[in-house]
């Protein structure tokens, strides 16, 4: 608080000061109108969503056959396309993050492009890498018979492709402030680089590898281009969640939105675990 | 020069009988703006202090030896066995070496119980997850720290993670012993206590131990030997009580509290001082260690401890001191029972007088002054660099 100055009157001088705060909190109107306007863009959909759902036939929507595949072909394939983004994200992530060597800031560049590339196409470019003429794949089906497009191998490929970057990206970061001093004091303990990285690395940046995980998880669980260019749209083998929102929408609305709102809770959870507890301590040195 | 190469090989091929020799070191390493090159040997069982300023090396060279920094020349070799030569490229990176560092701040794993700090070393060499617990344990045990197995890092004093630390890297069982300004964590009161134990630790710990501080009581008590570090080079070598009566440089007489005035011994007990003025010692010509006759020319170090100056507001006329100067009062500074007066003159000085002498003699900054200091307690010796 300010120090109190001679002249005006006592009583007077709190409430003053009050509404003078409460003004500076609030912003100009010039601010204050496009970030309601902001809020109630992003907003209204969702609510819109829930005031249209159809409630009372929830229940028989959510346990149609169709509907129960997509989702566990849905939590299936985005909880593989998490571990092969663990398995090979983790590993590129420390690269990127402690070895140097020329081209390194390309290949860091390269390496998150899926994150800004427009899913479909990294869809096509997956069907022309591993499609059955592609340029890998058709040795994939040569050699072994192994044939990714329009399969649900396929389909946890594609959200890989697509989710793998978040993954990289937070776990970079993380290993990047990670105190390597506790490394160092490792190595003098007589640990070696790989027990090292298991026992020290690893779990000092835990929380960034949960949120990250997460993260990951979640675009994979919603990954429609990708998945849609690659794998199709085959019930039982390929639709995913966003897909059977997608069909349904042609076929019957209710359960598009019925659908739709099981992928929003999921959102919101995933949201409100990373905030209550990744994300702070992740972000915490 | 101090401990050249042909005194390591000497002193290597000694012990080379018993067949621990302890560490030899013959390093030089190399940055942008900053060379460290030093020479020295310690023996199994010896704790040798390095001591020098902020920046001097200290650090570097512990982290050459623990193998967390390469050597741009010489050789490192702990008995008999070569840890780093930069000649032949051969080179045991940190996990390989048998060397235990204590880090200044501690760096105690923060994810993992005290238990498990200290069984990291034996599991890192393939023991067991059970037989490391008690190996631990029993570490815990000698340390007298065993209740704390349980804890984690962040739930202990400094104290208490200081000894962890040591656990930590004694379990490991090293041949050579590191210690990184092991109590500049601690508080005042807790230092003491931790500092008496740890002396009784690095007691029990039969191979080469190196203890890098820049506190000069640290560097007294707990160390057989000690070496001056300072700009990367060392600049001095000898007990702790060579070091702290004969200081080689400023920052060590700084520390152990004498004023250092390097000159020129002309003869007739006189040294020209470097830096003006004139001062006489007694003991000159019979220094023990010293040639007869003394080197005309000899480059030499005075040491005046601050209590053996006295302090005259009036040129003292029937004095027996053999030194006698002028100055003034640049500042006053009350040390526990003590004044210690700066004054400005020709050598300046710092003089060690009581509170009551102060108000007898109503000094004040600018006050001019009298010097007298007796030629008995004028010390002189060879400047060794």
């Amino acid at each position: 608080m300010t120090a109190p100055r001679p002249g005006g009157s006592r009583p007077r001088r709190p409430r003053a000061s009050q509404r003078a705060g409460r003004t500076r909190n609030r912003g100009p109107l010039l601010i204050l109108v496009p970030a309601g306007i902001g809020v109630a863009f992003l907003l209204v959909p969702l609510i819109a969503l829930l005031v249209r759902a159809p409630w009372h036939g929830m229940g028989r929507l959510l346990s149609e056959a169709q509907v129960l595949t997509a989702l566990r072909l849905s939590l299936e394939c985005a909880t593989a396309a998490t571990i092969g983004s663990l398995a090979l994200g983790v590993p590129l992530a420390w690269v990127l993050a402690r070895s140097s060597f020329p081209g390194l800031g390309l290949l860091r560049a390269l390496v998150t492009l899926p994150l800004i590339l427009p899913p479909v196409v990294g869809g096509l470019a997956l069907l022309l890498a591993f499609g059955r003429n592609g340029l890998l794949g058709r040795y994939l089906d040569h050699w072994f018979g192994l044939t990714l497009p329009f399969t649900t191998p396929g389909v946890i490929v594609a959200e890989t492709f697509v989710a793998m970057p978040f993954l990289i990206v937070t776990v970079e970061g993380a290993l990047r402030s990670a105190d390597r001093d506790f490394e160092e004091a490792a190595a003098t303990l007589g640990a070696s680089r790989l027990t090292v990285f298991r026992r020290i690395t690893l779990p000092m940046i835990g929380p960034s590898l949960v949120a990250g995980s997460v993260l990951c998880w979640a675009r994979a669980l919603g990954e429609f281009g990708a998945t849609i260019t690659f794998a199709g749209n085959y019930p039982g083998t390929t639709q995913t969640m966003p897909l059977a929102v997608y069909n349904a929408l042609e076929t019957d609305p209710q359960a598009a939105i019925a659908l739709s709102l099981v992928l929003l809770l999921v959102a919101v959870i995933v949201l409100v675990g990373l905030r209550d507890r990744w994300l702070r301590a992740g972000s915490a040195p | 020069m101090i401990g050249g190469r042909n005194d390591i090989r000497e002193v290597a091929a000694i012990a080379e009988g018993s067949g621990r020799t302890g560490l030899a070191v013959q390093a030089v390493i190399e940055r942008e703006t900053f060379r460290l090159d030093v020479a020295f040997t310690v023996t199994p069982g010896e704790i040798l202090g390095v001591l020098g300023p902020n920046g001097a090396g200290k650090t570097t060279l512990l982290r050459a030896l623990a193998g967390l920094t390469a050597l741009s020349g010489g050789d490192i070799s702990l008995d008999g066995h070569v840890l780093d030569d930069a000649a032949t490229g051969q080179f045991v990176p940190a996990e390989q070496r048998p060397v235990g560092l204590v880090f200044q701040n501690y760096r105690l794993f923060p994810h993992l119980s005290v238990r498990e700090n200290v069984a990291f070393a034996p599991r890192s060499h393939g023991t067991d997850r059970r037989s490391a617990r008690i190996v631990a344990d029993e570490w815990l045990n000698r340390l007298g720290i065993a209740d704390l197995a349980k804890r984690k890092p962040a739930q202990l004093s400094g104290g208490q993670s200081q000894r962890v630390a040591l656990a930590r890297a004694l379990a490991a069982e090293p041949g050579l012993l590191l210690l990184d300004e092991p109590l500049a964590a601690l508080d005042a009161s807790t230092k003491l206590a931790v500092r008496a134990e740890l002396r009784r630790h690095l007691a029990a710990f039969d191979g080469p131990t190196l203890l890098v501080t820049h506190d000069p009581l640290e560097a007294m008590v707990m160390t057989d030997r000690l070496l001056v570090l300072e700009d990367g080079r060392i600049v001095q070598h000898g007990t702790p009580a060579e070091v702290a009566r004969r200081p080689a440089t400023q920052y060590v007489a700084r520390l152990v509290g004498l004023n250092l005035y390097p000159g020129t011994r002309m003869g007739s007990g006189q040294v020209a001082l470097d830096d003006g003025g004139t001062l006489t010692a007694a003991g000159l010509a019979e220094t023990g260690e010293q040639p007869h006759p003394p080197d005309p020319a000899g480059r030499v170090l005075v040491a005046i401890p601050p209590t053996a100056i006295a302090l005259h507001t009036s040129p003292p006329t029937h004095t027996s001191p053999r030194n006698i100067w002028p100055g003034t009062v640049a500042g006053l500074e009350l040390l526990t029972d003590r004044v210690r007066v700066q004054v400005a003159g020709t050598p300046p000085a710092l003089v060690d007088i009581t509170p009551a002498a102060v108000a007898d003699l109503d000094l004040a900054e600018g006050t001019p002054i009298w010097l007298t200091a007796k030629a008995t307690e004028v010390d002189i010796y060879p400047d060794p660099n």
